[in-house]
């Protein structure tokens, strides 16, 4: 992934930081609970919100099984309507076709519309590396952009700033990649949109090769789709000659039709529209008599960890995410912490599952965050496509402790046990031997009951941290089952019925 | 062995838990989701298309074939002496009482040359009422794609009811996939400051949408 997020530090310390930045902090509830509530009303709007997300889920799951079969039906559809099919199995690879392609056209800068693939190879970086300037062209990305800074947020990179940073941002940098912010520049959101606007017209009019992400790929007719707002997508489709896709495997739906579905859950899901204002949609190239948009057309198919987290059983639901973020703006952790303590171009419930996924638990900050989360559900109960977040994250966060067969570029490989955790395992062995031996348990239990009056109010040693802020559960006088045996439910012998 | 190859064989042992007679596409699917949304007549499929246009800050005009011509020079001529992009297949009678100059788009236009002009007028491919949507699909009386994108002023013109459909499934069955689409539903905004929505970035910022009837 970007390089970028190189040796970030584990969530837990990244997010003690963040949470004492009280700007940070304020920036996000008031963007969150704007879009919550928006979002609700959007999705309310449809009454059969319930069947869309199954058939969403359905449809995902159905192409994640038959992947391979899909995979080819898209190239020969893309290949025949004008375009040229690349494979790139990891982000190096994907970097140095794109790179290729661009001193092919004898360019040295491109348009970008905003991507999630393109940042999690770290694309700019690597053009730039070559001499090729990328210009984000999202007013979020370019936010991030010039303001020398990491997206936060899957949607709205930019999310962690307020209007007034903003306008800072634009006036301080804008001079810098090209036309200065206008003089006297405000905060108010339609003049900061202004100034965005007269900075990139003139990148968009002098393009001549635009980099995409896309939204959906149908197989079974090769089009590419890309979902927008502002437009900046629609330049950078349709008025370059040269036009690279940059798109997950995991994008490919099989037919035209599911497109109904999508269409329907991801605008509500993501920005609370009925429709975002504009939607893309080509296949391959048109013939030169008509001549609409680039004549040229490169498709580059990036894997990237991808094929590793289909591998897994459960993890693989993870896949079928079409990165509306809704899951980011009613996570209780997300809102505090803020998208950069993920140290990951995906943050929040969706990044928690899919980083450590898509680049292995290794790492610091990938074996933390299978734990960021207080596993409240929120992130489920709002997913288009009816991604069981919890369920993941436990399923991590058991690979993180206990290790076992994971697969790796391709590979089987057997993960050993994390450093630390030393005693939740021994407290699990312990609850294991226990639980296995009514006995023990019982007796434990009354020697529980029987000492309560002795009991710390709270945990000596390494638990004393947990216990600074909980309250230790109180033990009853009698255990359970003593009661049980005793009472029968409260109502003499024959009670319990 | 080549990426695809690798890709390819890392996928199918990713599924090695996918027996050979899984569920077939169209089994595996429950379309149990509606067609369309609640039951209207004709008309009022037509009035929830301009109530959600104008929700969205398109304009929405109403009138009929006779009064086009006058009402798209009305437009024009409100933003003061113009120039207008018209696509090669645009009905002539529809700015036959326009005064602005006509600026043909040409395959080698230039993104700059088209940057000077104001305004564009465009049919459509069809409009979609629950979502105050209109699709563009590239035929001669809506041009290239960018004739809609680079001007700062679209008038686009919706035959109804012929031209309307009610829902995002309806419009999809009706439109070709391999025709170059552009979905519009309101002026170019954005989300990205606060994620409080703004019109007018990039696209036209403004977009009047004429629904005429009779054409």
């Amino acid at each position: 992934m970007s390089g970028t997020f190189v040796g970030m530090p584990a969530f837990p310390k990244a997010a003690h930081e963040a949470v004492h930045n009280s700007t940070l902090r304020g920036n996000l509830r008031h963007a969150t609970h704007t879009i919550r509530a928006k979002r609700a009303n959007a999705v309310a709007e449809v009454s059969d919100w319930a069947a869309l997300r199954e058939a969403g889920k359905q449809i995902k799951d159905h192409t994640l099984r038959h992947l391979d079969r899909y995979l080819v039906q898209l190239e020969e559809s893309v290949t025949a309507a004008g375009g040229t099919v690349h494979w790139a199995a990891d982000a190096e690879e994907a970097n140095r076709i794109v790179t290729r392609l661009v001193k092919e056209t004898g360019e040295s800068e491109v348009v970008k519309v905003k991507s999630m693939a393109t940042q999690e190879i770290g694309l700019n970086e690597a053009l730039e590396e070559e001499g090729i300037r990328a210009y984000e062209t999202d007013l979020a990305e370019l936010i991030v952009q010039l303001g020398k800074d990491r997206p936060s947020h899957i949607l709205v990179p930019a999310i962690h700033r307020n209007r007034g940073e903003i306008r800072d941002i634009f006036a301080r940098e804008m001079s810098e990649w090209g036309r200065p912010a206008p003089d006297g520049l405000t905060d108010t959101p339609a003049e900061l949109a202004e100034a965005a606007r007269l900075h990139l017209r003139e990148k968009f009019l002098r393009a001549k090769v635009g980099v995409s992400g896309a939204n959906f790929m149908v197989a079974e007719t090769g089009t590419m789709v890309v979902v927008e707002s502002e437009g900046n997508g629609r330049m950078c489709l349709t008025l370059p000659e040269t036009l690279i896709s940059v798109v997950g495997i995991e994008k490919t739906v099989p037919t035209w039709q599911d497109l109904e579905v999508f269409l329907q859950t991801l605008p509500r899901s993501s920005t609370a529209e009925r429709m975002n204002p504009y939607t893309s949609m080509w296949t391959g190239t048109t013939n030169s008599e008509t001549a609409d948009g680039p004549q040229t057309f490169h498709l580059v198919l990036l894997d990237n960890g991808r094929t590793d987290t289909l591998a897994d059983e459960v993890g693989r639901q993870a896949l079928r995410c079409i990165r509306c973020s809704a899951c980011l703006n009613v996570c209780p952790v997300y809102e505090r912490a803020g998208g950069h303590a993920y140290g990951s171009v995906y943050p929040g419930p969706i990044g928690a599952i899919l980083s450590p996924q898509l680049r292995g638990t290794d790492s610091e900050i990938d074996s933390s965050l299978p734990y960021a989360s207080s596993l409240c559900g929120a992130c489920y109960e709002v997913c288009p496509v009816a991604i069981d977040i919890p369920e993941v994250l436990v399923h991590l966060r058991e690979r993180v402790v206990e290790g076992g067969q994971v697969t790796r570029e391709g590979n089987k490989v057997v993960l050993k046990p994390a450093k630390g955790h030393v005693a939740e395992r021994a407290a699990m062995r312990a609850a294991r031997w226990a639980f296995a031996r009514p006995g023990v348990l019982r007796t434990g239990q009354r020697l529980a009951s029987r000492t309560r009056r002795l009991h710390p109010r709270s945990l000596p040693g390494p638990g004393k941290a947990w216990s600074d802020s909980r309250a230790l559960p109180a033990l009853p006088s009698e255990p359970f089952r003593d009661w049980w045996q005793r009472t029968r439910g409260g109502s003499g012998k024959d009670g319990g019925k | 062995m080549s990426s695809r190859e690798r890709i390819l064989g890392r996928v199918q042992r990713a599924l090695a838990d996918v027996p050979p007679d899984d569920t077939p596409y169209d089994q595996a699917i429950e379309r149990a989701y509606l067609g369309e949304h609640g039951n209207r007549s004709v008309e009022e499929t037509v009035d929830l298309l301009a109530e959600n246009l104008a929700d969205y800050r398109a304009i929405v005009h109403r009138t009929d074939a006779d009064e086009l011509p006058c009402l798209i020079m009305r437009l024009l001529a409100e933003r003061g002496p113009r120039s207008v992009l018209v696509p090669p297949g645009l009905p002539p009678e529809w700015m036959s009482a326009a005064d602005a100059t006509r600026v043909h788009d040409r395959a080698v236009s230039t993104p700059h040359e088209l940057d000077t002009v104001e305004s564009v007028v465009t049919g459509c491919a069809l409009a979609i009422a629950e979502t105050g949507t209109i699709v563009l699909d590239g035929s001669p009386d809506q041009g290239r794609r960018r004739i809609t994108l680079v001007p700062d002023h679209h008038i686009c013109v919706v035959r109804v009811p012929d031209q309307v459909v009610s829902s995002v499934p309806q419009a999809l069955r009706r439109l070709a996939p391999n025709r170059p689409l552009t979905w519009i539903s309101g002026p170019s905004a954005t989300s990205d400051i606060e994620l409080d929505r703004v019109e007018g970035v990039h696209g036209p910022r403004t977009l009047e949408v004429v629904l005429v009837s009779g054409e």
